[in-house]
């Protein structure tokens, strides 16, 4: 099998993540908490090149559909992706992947002090102040926090 | 109408809508709206000194979780002074939180005894949550770091009434600009006039970035200003307290403390209409020799407190619109 087929290989069942930003797929890859061990056939190329964006990553997950809310942590760190449902090796749903603009539930507030961190009976809920580079702002601090402090709560 | 007989301005002109409205942030507000709290807590001078009947059979509580002298007794006596009356506490040992219970559960019971809350609370954003909870006004009388709303129109209000406008004024903020709240809420304030804000403070309490971010969109800001140097020019002087509560290690508190300290010495070369303030209290940042000088305006501020706190009440009351 040559290196051009193993890169465009297509999965039977399951989930291609397209058009994340060149550079990006392992922070999805995170996101999404694979850690590899899940006995999964799964593809990542990075830096493919891509009339959209120059270059761009794509990840093939056999055997595994995207919730929603896995959905929402994609657009956190890769705001224009697609997301591709395969069945018996043919694309049965296209989701273009879109950052909303508040975010409730995914992620804590970074500040120690936010009332969202206490107890309280409320979610935390940011709102979306810049989508690249990603900055959140949180809604009841006022605290913003950026795709690196996404990235460590993961 | 009392709105008449407080000789107000036309403030139905920019539809502003004040009654049931909690007072969280200062970005919630507009200029226009600032400017009529201002004109509003002018016409409560006279009000604030004779008495008055205006919040008559109101119920303010004050649920103070943090210690407090000047925002807890001036948002009381500006109640009082309104023919209002006051319940709350002034330290969480003396409320059911000791007990376990949470603000949000504080906030829907103490709504059934006042018709307007007072907080004051050590988390950031515990005013906004209050505010999405309780189905009566929460005035914000500082929230940790984050903000004191109150404060800041307090100090624009001074700065209005003492220089005579606030637009083309040169401020200088000087202090702990990092974990000072009041700081965060007259930076935001000012940001929505024409002035020139010059920020005067230890490396390690540098203004916080996201306030920064926010000025810096609206207005010319001039970071780690050397205060020597930009005296003769300035309008304003504000001074904070390093707040020793807000370090989360001594060690660092030790390395900043006396940072800085105003003396005679320091606005030798000041303008002559120069304002010094200071939303107090204060350690040792300003001698005691600069209360004597026409510069201090610090305890003019803590009367300006009862008169915007005294608008605050009736416009979020509905008793002035």
């Amino acid at each position: 099998m040559s290196e051009k087929e193993l890169r465009v290989t297509k999965i039977k069942d399951g989930t291609v993540i397209d058009h994340i930003r060149g550079g990006y797929a392992l922070d999805v890859v995170r996101i999404l908490g694979i850690t590899g061990q899940e006995k999964r056939v799964m593809t990542i190329a990075i830096n493919v090149p891509s009339k959209r964006f120059g270059v761009k990553d794509i990840i093939k997950i056999e055997g595994m559909a995207l919730s929603a809310q896995e959905v929402n942590r994609i657009a956190l760190v890769a705001p224009h992706a697609s997301i591709n449902i395969v069945h018996d090796y043919a694309v049965v749903e296209k989701q273009e992947v879109e950052l909303p603009k508040t975010i409730e539930v995914i992620i804590k507030c970074t500040n120690p002090c936010c009332v969202s961190n206490s107890g309280e009976p409320v979610s935390s809920k940011f709102h979306v102040k810049n989508e690249e580079p990603l900055s959140l702002k949180c809604h009841y601090c006022g605290v913003s926090i950026e795709k690196a402090d996404v990235l460590k709560q993961l | 109408m009392l709105f008449s007989t407080l000789g107000l301005s036309c403030f139905w002109c920019h539809n502003l809508e004040f009654k049931g409205r909690d007072i969280v942030s200062i970005e919630d507000f507009i200029q226009t709206e600032i400017n009529h709290i201002l004109d509003v807590a002018k016409s409560m001078e006279p009000l604030a000194k004779g008495g008055s009947e205006l919040l008559k059979g109101k119920i303010l509580a004050t649920l103070f979780f943090e210690p407090s002298t000047r925002t807890r007794l001036s948002f009381e006596s500006a109640m009082l002074k309104l023919g209002g009356n006051v319940i709350g506490f002034a330290e969480p040992d003396a409320s059911s939180t000791r007990k376990g219970e949470n603000l949000a559960d504080t906030v829907r019971t103490v709504e059934n005894y006042a018709d307007v809350i007072a907080l004051r609370h050590s988390l950031e954003g515990s005013a906004k949550l209050a505010a999405e909870f309780s189905k009566v006004p929460i005035i914000n009388a500082g929230t940790g770091s984050e903000e004191h709303p109150t404060q800041a129109l307090i100090d624009l209000y001074t700065m209005r009434k003492e220089s005579g406008k606030i637009d083309g004024l040169k401020v200088a903020l000087v202090g702990d600009l990092r974990y000072g709240r009041t700081v965060h809420s007259l930076a935001y304030a000012l940001a929505l006039y024409s002035v020139e804000l010059y920020l005067v403070s230890p490396e390690t309490l540098r203004m916080r970035k996201d306030v920064l971010a926010t000025i810096k969109s609206k207005i010319p800001v001039t970071e780690n200003a050397n205060l020597e140097k930009i005296m003769p020019q300035i309008d304003v002087l504000y001074v904070t307290r390093i707040q020793k509560e807000r370090f989360p290690d001594a060690a660092e508190y030790a390395k900043v403390k006396g940072a800085y300290r105003i003396d005679l010495k320091t606005i030798e070369k000041a303008k002559k209409d120069l304002i010094i303030l200071h939303p107090l209290p204060r350690v040792d940042e300003i001698a005691p020799e600069v209360d004597n000088t026409p510069q201090a305006r610090y305890f003019q501020q803590v009367w300006n407190g009862i008169v915007v706190r005294m608008a605050l009440l009736s416009l979020v009351l509905g008793a002035v619109e």
